[in-house]
């Protein structure tokens, strides 16, 4: 093919067309979902950027790290601390996850209006905001999930009953499950209304420590003034207890707060908060979404 | 077979603002200008003919697609490069043309490929293993080009995409749109606030105006349109203008200054004899180019 020569030389190989294959709306979304994960953990990105998520993995793994060795070391019986609590325990750390990784995933793409690139193309809004979901949720599991496996390591190591271990690790895993959407629906929503990044993550990690603030002091005061049910209740205000309540009622675990929730209505409720609370997350990044290209 | 079909398209933004009012208009396979003032509406009609924003009525069809009900197999068709920035500055240009090939639909391999293609056809070399945010404007502006070709779609929408450059700069983006309308293959609409520089590389030429649709032509017989002669004359310019509206010719005065429309060869030597009988001198004579819009508005006006 010859060219023109205004161009110069610099262009001098033909352009090739496209033959291959196209893919769909779900592979689209599965893509961006793969690569908002890789995000979160700075793979494929600069030096600095994986800084951050690795630290705080080595933060979350390492306590789990010297109670395998203590496990394998002394010969005890059983892990010191549930599979079930052991993220909860650690919530400090997930919550500086959370905040540091959600407005990297959300808030650059707005603010440097990378989203009109996406939305021109088949991606949906919907699609957008699943996929982001899909891989904040996935990113937070893992930080929680890894510890879980090196708790499950120790204690097959020290010779710790196999199978109660096993499904302790299992109900472990289900939990974390839980709270890493719930974080990560919280942490997507507040980033996605907070352009600046610095501001998403201050504004995260007030949202999470409020929370659980007020959660905590409700519950310890009408502990105190002799109100359990009321306690309980108090649980469902910040997403920690709130995960805690479900993990309680759904796979029998023991509370990591002061009380677990009320009575046989509790549970359910926790549970149906949650799925609530995920599904108006969902609905209203939609909206903050429609929101951004109509204009 | 058209690239793009409007019917009775209207746009409102609450009860208003009117973005677009009843545009019915075709843009034919090739390189079209979409030309208009700021805020004449083009931005939005491409919104529209993208499937992100619902037309208030009328209808709109890219590819044959209609734009209500198929967006996503119109997006998967068509490229666009929008007027603003757009672009991460913390990845490089290769990652993130990589990456909107996915977004595209294209495996990964194929990604790789068509994004190494697409920059180097835009003219970026080694600096497209650097970050973006160190980029020049000129080089924005091809990273955002790149991206809209990635996925070799059939149609190209940009957005201004001469916003920012210098002339040099102004000239090669030109250049490029030329030789993806024609070495490529890709029907290109183009959307510039400046005639004169869509003139040189469009084939066809849209002007709307206030969201109306002043005029919809092949690009050479607009530009014939505007060919004249500046004839200023030494005295007596009512009489000089009479004189030529009797010899047939299209005139127009200000003072001593007359713009007469240039037909063909034959116009120079009615000028010419005009002239001469009137007794008058001649104090220059030039051929030269009225500025479209300028001509839109008499028309419209007339």
């Amino acid at each position: 093919m010859t060219v023109p020569r205004e161009t110069g030389a610099i262009h001098d190989i033909g352009y090739r067309n496209y033959d291959g294959p196209r893919l769909g709306p779900p592979y689209i979304e599965r893509s961006l979902a793969v690569a908002s994960l890789r995000g979160a953990f700075g793979l494929g990105r600069s030096t600095r950027s994986k800084v951050m998520p690795v630290l705080l993995l080595a933060v979350m793994v390492v306590p789990a790290l010297i109670v395998s060795a203590i496990v394998v070391i002394s010969g005890a019986d059983e892990l010191p601390l549930a599979y079930t609590s052991y993220a909860i325990r650690l919530g400090v750390v997930s919550t500086v996850f959370v905040a540091a990784q959600a407005p990297q995933s959300v808030s650059r793409d707005l603010r440097f209006r990378v989203v009109e690139l996406y939305f021109s193309r088949p991606l949906s809004r919907r699609s957008y905001v699943r996929a982001k979901l899909a891989a904040m949720s996935a990113a937070v599991f893992v930080l929680m999930a890894a510890p879980l496996l090196v708790l499950y390591g120790g204690a097959v190591l020290g010779g710790l009953p196999f199978w109660h271990n096993t499904r302790d690790l299992l109900a472990g895993l289900a939990g974390a499950v839980v709270l890493a959407v719930v974080l990560a629906s919280l942490g997507l929503l507040v980033a996605a209304w907070t352009p600046r990044r610095g501001i998403g993550v201050a504004a995260i990690v007030a949202v999470i420590l409020v929370l659980g603030g007020v959660s905590a002091i409700a519950q310890g005061v009408s502990q105190d003034q002799g109100h359990p049910v009321l306690a309980g209740w108090s649980g469902l205000v910040a997403p920690y207890p709130l995960v805690d309540g479900v993990q309680v009622w759904a796979l029998g675990a023991e509370s990591s707060t002061v009380i677990g929730p009320p009575g046989t209505a509790g549970g359910p409720v926790f549970a149906l908060v949650v799925v609530a609370f995920v599904a108006a997350c969902y609905l209203l990044l939609v909206r903050r979404y429609r929101r951004v290209t109509a204009s | 077979m058209s690239m793009i079909v409007t019917t009775g398209l209207t746009k409102r933004f609450g009860s208003r603002v009117t973005a677009l009012v009843d545009l019915s208009v075709e843009f034919p396979p090739g390189v079209t200008g979409l030309v208009g003032a700021n805020g004449a509406g083009k931005s939005t009609l491409i919104k529209i003919l993208l499937g992100l924003a619902p037309a208030t009525s009328g209808t709109a069809k890219v590819l044959d697609l209609d734009v209500a009900t198929e967006g996503t197999r119109i997006r998967e068709l068509v490229g666009y490069m929008p007027e603003h920035d757009c672009l991460p500055p913390d990845v490089t240009a290769t990652e993130l043309v990589v990456h909107l090939g996915r977004m595209s639909g294209l495996p990964t391999t194929a990604a790789r490929e068509r994004a190494a293609d697409t920059l180097r056809h835009v003219g970026l070399f080694e600096e497209r293993y650097r970050p973006i945010g160190g980029y020049s404007t000129g080089m924005k502006q091809r990273v955002k080009l790149a991206q809209a070709l990635a996925h070799d779609p059939r149609l190209v929408l940009l957005d201004e995409p001469t916003n920012g450059l210098d002339p040099a700069g102004r000239d090669e983006m030109l250049a490029l749109i030329r030789r993806i309308g024609t070495v490529f293959g890709i029907s290109v609409v183009v959307t510039s606030h400046l005639m004169g520089e869509l003139e040189r590389v469009c084939d066809h030429v849209v002007v709307i105006d206030g969201g109306r649709l002043m005029r919809a032509a092949a690009t050479s017989a607009v530009t014939a349109l505007t060919q004249n002669l500046t004839v200023e004359v030494s005295d007596r310019g009512a009489d000089a203008e009479a004189a030529f509206a009797a010899a047939g010719l299209t005139v127009r005065r200000s003072g001593e200054l007359l713009q007469v429309a240039l037909v063909d060869e034959s116009t120079y030597d009615t000028v010419r004899d005009v002239i001469a009988e009137l007794g008058v001198g001649l104090v220059r004579l030039q051929q030269g180019r009225q500025h479209m819009l300028d001509m839109f508005r008499d028309e419209a006006a007339s």
